[in-house]
C-alpha cells in the first residue's frame, strides 16, 4: 500500500477504479447476495402495503377518508380494536409468565434439545389443527370438562367454546413456544456466575431474580413481548372456530375479512388492515421505546 | 464466645443463622473462626472431582489451593462457597457446621475468574450489593463502600459502569465487592488469570496488601506456581481431587515430598535411573546413561529405581565433557542466560541453562550441584 501511495496517480481519487470505491464505501460483489432478499422485501411487503394504503383512501363513496369515519364511527367496527387488545395483551403476558420460570429451569438442563422439539410442535401444527382439537377437548363433552366433573371441582361443564376463553386458551397454547424459545435464549444469555455472585453476597432467590435477572432480561423480554403481541395481535382462525366471531372475539382481522370478502369493500378491508398495522406500530413503539428505561449492554459478564 | 452468642440467637429467631448474615469484620468473633474442611467429597456420577480433602485453615491465614486444571481445586472452592453440594464430609466454621447452608447464607466473599460483575450497575451499586442485601442503613453502607474504593485505590471510579473500566480495575472492583461484607473468609478463584502479566505482577502484591489490611482469611486458587509462592502463607498442592502436599511456599519449593509436586515447583527435568550405591546420605544413581550423586531426601535402598529430578537453572550445560552428556535439541535467550532442551544418551530429554548460546545438534555436558538433585523412589517397582 504504502509504496502505491507514493506514487501521485494513485493518490488522486479520480484514479481509482470503481471497484476501490466502491470497496471504500462496503460494497463488494458480496453485497449482490443483499438482492433477493431485497426484492423480496419490495415485491411482497413494500409494494402491496403502499397499494393497499392507497386502496384505503378510495372508498366507494364520499370523501377519500370516508373508510377511516366509518371505522371509527361504528360502534361494532370500533370495538373490534379492544376485542383483540383484549386477547393480544393477556395472551402474550400469560405466555412470557408461564416461560420465565421454565426457562430458568431448563436452561439448566443438559437434554435441552429434546424439550425444545416438544415445545415446537404446537407451533408447527398450526392454528386450525390446534383450533379443532380444542374444540372438542375444551368441549362440554371434552376430557377436560369430564375431568374437572370427575374429580367434582365443577358440577357441570365450563363454557370453554365458542366465547372469549376458547380463543384465549388456543393463543397461548399456539404462542407459548416461540415466547418460551425467545425468553429461553435470553436467560441462557446471562453469564451464571451473576448469580453466584450475586448468592455469595448475601441475595437470596427473590433478589437475585428481581435486582440482577429482571433488570438484565427486561430489554429482552420487550422484544419477546412484541413479537408474540404482533403474533397474537392477527388472531384469525381461532377466533371463528373457538370464538363466538360475531361476539366478544369480533377481532380487527376479522372485521378486515367481512369487508372485504363478505361485503366485496376491498377499500374499506384495506382501510381495516392499516388501522390494525396502526394499532400494532402504536404498541411496539411503545414497548420498545420503554427498553431505553434499562441498561442494554452485553449481559454475559463483563469483559475478561 | 461465639458459637454460645450464635446458639442463642438460633433458638431465638428459630432459623439456624441470623437473617442478615453473618456480620464479621476485621477483629469481630466471626472472622477469628477457624475454617476446618474434613473428608471434601464431590462426585458427578462415577467421575470424582474431590476425593477426601482434609484441611484447617487458621483465622487470617492465606491459602493457594495450587495445582493443575482439572485437580478440583475450582470444585473445592465452589463447594465451600456453597455454589455446588457436597457429596460427602462437612465443613466447620468455628463449631458451626456450615455445608448445609445455601451460598447466601455463609456470607463468605467471592472473587470470581470473569469477576462477575454485574454489567448494568455503577461501581458503587455492585460494591453496594452485598451490604443492600444485609440491610445495612444507608449511611454506613456508603461510608463502608468508600473505605472498600479507596482500599482497592478506585475512589474515583465509583459513577462507572463495569463495562467502561480495564481488566484490572475491574478486578479491583470484584475484589472490594468480596470484601466490604466483612466475610469471615475470602474466595478467590484464579482472579488473576485474565490479566495481563504486568497487570498480574502488580495485583499480586495488591491483593497480598488488601489481605494483611483487612485481617481476613483467604482461599486463592491458583494454577501458577509462582502466584502461589509469592502471595500465599502456605499452599495446598492438589492433585487428581486429592492434596498432595502442604507447606509454606518455602518448604514445598525446596522440599517437595512428590514428583508430581516437584514437577509443579519447577524441577522440569526428569531422569529414570537405578540406585547403584549409597553412602552418607549420598547415593550414586545409573541414569540416562551416566553415574550421577546426589542426595537422598526420602528413604531408598541400593537396586531401587528412582526418579531424579532437577531444575532447568540448576543444570548448567557447557561445551566441556562432564559425566553426563546430551544433544542440544532447542535453545533460547531469556536474558541473561540461555536455556534449552538437550537429549541423554537414551533419549529423555532434559531441560537445562547455559551461559553460551549451543548450536542445535551439538554435544553438550551437563553437571548440577549433588544437592539440588531430587531422589524420588518410584511406586510399583
Amino acid at each position: 500500500m504504502s509504496a502505491t501511495a507514493a506514487s501521485p496517480q494513485a493518490v488522486t481519487p479520480a484514479r481509482m477504479s470503481l471497484r476501490q470505491r466502491l470497496a471504500a464505501r462496503g460494497i463488494d460483489s458480496i453485497t449482490l447476495l443483499v438482492l433477493p432478499a431485497l426484492l423480496a422485501l419490495v415485491g411482497l411487503f413494500v409494494y402491496p402495503f403502499i397499494y393497499g394504503l392507497i386502496v384505503s383512501f378510495a372508498p366507494k363513496v364520499g370523501p377519500f377518508y370516508e373508510n377511516y369515519h366509518k371505522f371509527f364511527s361504528d360502534p361494532f367496527l370500533r370495538s373490534t380494536i379492544w376485542h383483540t387488545l383484549a386477547l393480544a395483551f393477556p395472551t402474550t403476558l400469560l405466555s412470557i409468565l408461564l416461560a420465565l420460570p421454565i426457562a430458568f429451569r431448563v436452561r439448566l438442563m443438559r437434554r435441552q434439545r429434546t424439550l425444545t422439539t416438544i415445545l415446537l410442535l404446537p407451533m408447527t401444527l398450526g392454528t386450525v389443527l390446534v383450533a379443532q382439537g380444542l374444540l372438542t377437548y375444551l368441549g362440554p363433552h371434552g376430557w377436560f370438562n369430564r375431568v374437572l366433573m370427575l374429580l367434582h371441582i365443577s358440577g357441570r361443564p365450563l363454557e370453554l367454546t365458542n366465547n372469549y376463553w376458547g380463543v384465549f386458551a388456543s393463543l397461548v397454547l399456539t404462542g407459548f413456544p416461540f415466547t418460551f424459545l425467545l425468553t429461553l435464549s435470553y436467560v441462557s444469555g446471562i453469564d451464571p456466575a451473576l448469580e453466584e455472585a450475586a448468592a455469595t453476597l448475601g441475595g437470596g432467590a427473590w433478589n437475585r431474580f428481581m435486582r440482577i435477572f429482571l433488570p438484565l432480561l427486561a430489554p429482552g423480554l420487550a422484544v419477546t413481548f412484541c413479537l408474540s403481541f404482533v403474533q397474537s395481535f392477527s388472531v384469525f382462525p381461532s377466533a371463528v372456530l373457538l370464538g363466538a366471531p360475531a361476539g366478544s372475539t369480533h377481532v380487527i382481522a376479522i372485521a378486515a375479512y367481512q369487508a372485504a370478502f363478505e361485503q366485496y369493500n376491498y377499500s374499506l378491508g384495506s382501510a381495516i388492515a392499516m388501522i390494525m398495522g396502526g394499532v400494532q406500530l402504536v404498541i411496539v413503539i411503545a414497548v420498545l421505546a420503554s427498553r431505553q428505561l434499562f441498561y442494554r449492554g452485553p449481559v454475559g459478564g463483563t469483559k475478561g | 464466645m461465639t458459637d454460645t452468642r450464635v446458639l442463642q440467637r438460633s433458638a431465638s429467631d428459630g432459623a439456624f443463622l441470623p437473617r442478615g448474615g453473618p456480620a464479621g469484620g476485621p477483629g469481630s468473633p466471626q472472622s477469628r473462626s477457624v475454617l476446618e474442611l474434613a473428608g471434601l467429597r464431590r462426585d458427578f456420577g462415577s467421575f470424582s472431582a474431590l476425593r477426601g480433602i482434609d484441611l484447617t485453615i487458621a483465622p487470617g491465614e492465606f491459602v493457594a489451593l495450587l495445582g493443575p486444571s482439572g485437580c478440583g481445586k475450582t470444585t473445592a472452592l465452589n463447594c465451600i462457597a456453597g455454589l455446588m453440594p457436597l457429596t460427602g464430609g462437612r465443613i466447620n466454621l468455628g463449631e458451626r457446621r456450615i455445608d448445609e447452608l445455601p451460598p447466601e447464607q455463609r456470607g463468605f466473599g467471592m472473587v470470581f475468574q470473569s469477576y462477575a460483575l454485574f454489567p448494568h450497575m455503577t461501581v458503587r451499586k455492585n460494591v453496594g450489593f452485598g451490604l443492600a442485601m444485609q440491610k445495612v442503613p444507608r449511611k454506613e453502607a456508603e461510608a463502608r463502600i468508600d473505605e472498600a474504593l479507596s482500599l482497592v485505590r478506585l475512589h474515583a471510579q465509583g459513577d462507572k459502569l463495569p463495562g467502561q473500566m480495564s481488566g484490572g480495575q475491574q478486578q479491583r472492583v470484584a475484589i472490594a465487592r468480596a470484601i466490604v461484607i466483612r466475610p469471615p473468609v475470602v474466595l478467590m478463584d484464579e482472579p488473576l488469570s485474565n490479566l495481563d502479566a504486568k497487570l498480574r505482577l502488580e495485583m499480586r502484591a495488591e491483593i497480598r496488601r488488601i489481605h494483611d489490611a483487612i485481617g481476613s482469611t483467604t482461599i486463592y486458587v491458583t494454577h501458577d506456581q509462582d502466584e502461589a509462592l509469592s502471595m500465599a502463607d502456605r499452599i495446598v498442592v492438589m492433585q487428581e481431587g486429592m492434596i498432595r502436599q502442604t507447606g509454606t511456599p518455602e518448604d514445598l519449593y525446596e522440599r517437595p515430598l512428590h514428583a508430581d509436586v516437584a514437577e509443579f515447583m519447577g524441577f522440569r527435568t526428569r531422569i529414570h535411573g537405578r540406585v547403584r550405591s549409597m553412602q552418607d546420605g549420598r547415593v550414586t544413581v545409573e541414569a540416562g546413561g551416566a553415574v550421577v550423586e546426589a542426595v537422598a531426601r526420602n528413604p531408598v535402598s541400593v537396586g531401587q529405581t528412582v526418579t531424579l529430578m532437577i531444575r532447568p537453572e540448576d543444570f548448567l550445560a557447557t561445551a566441556e565433557r562432564t559425566s553426563i552428556g546430551g544433544t542440544v535439541r532447542t535453545i533460547e535467550y531469556r536474558g541473561r542466560a540461555f536455556f534449552g532442551t538437550a537429549s541423554l544418551a537414551d533419549g529423555t530429554d532434559v531441560f537445562f541453562r547455559s551461559e553460551m548460546r549451543h548450536s542445535v545438534g551439538q554435544a553438550v555436558g551437563l553437571s548440577t550441584p549433588p544437592s539440588q538433585i531430587l531422589v524420588f523412589a518410584e511406586d510399583g517397582s
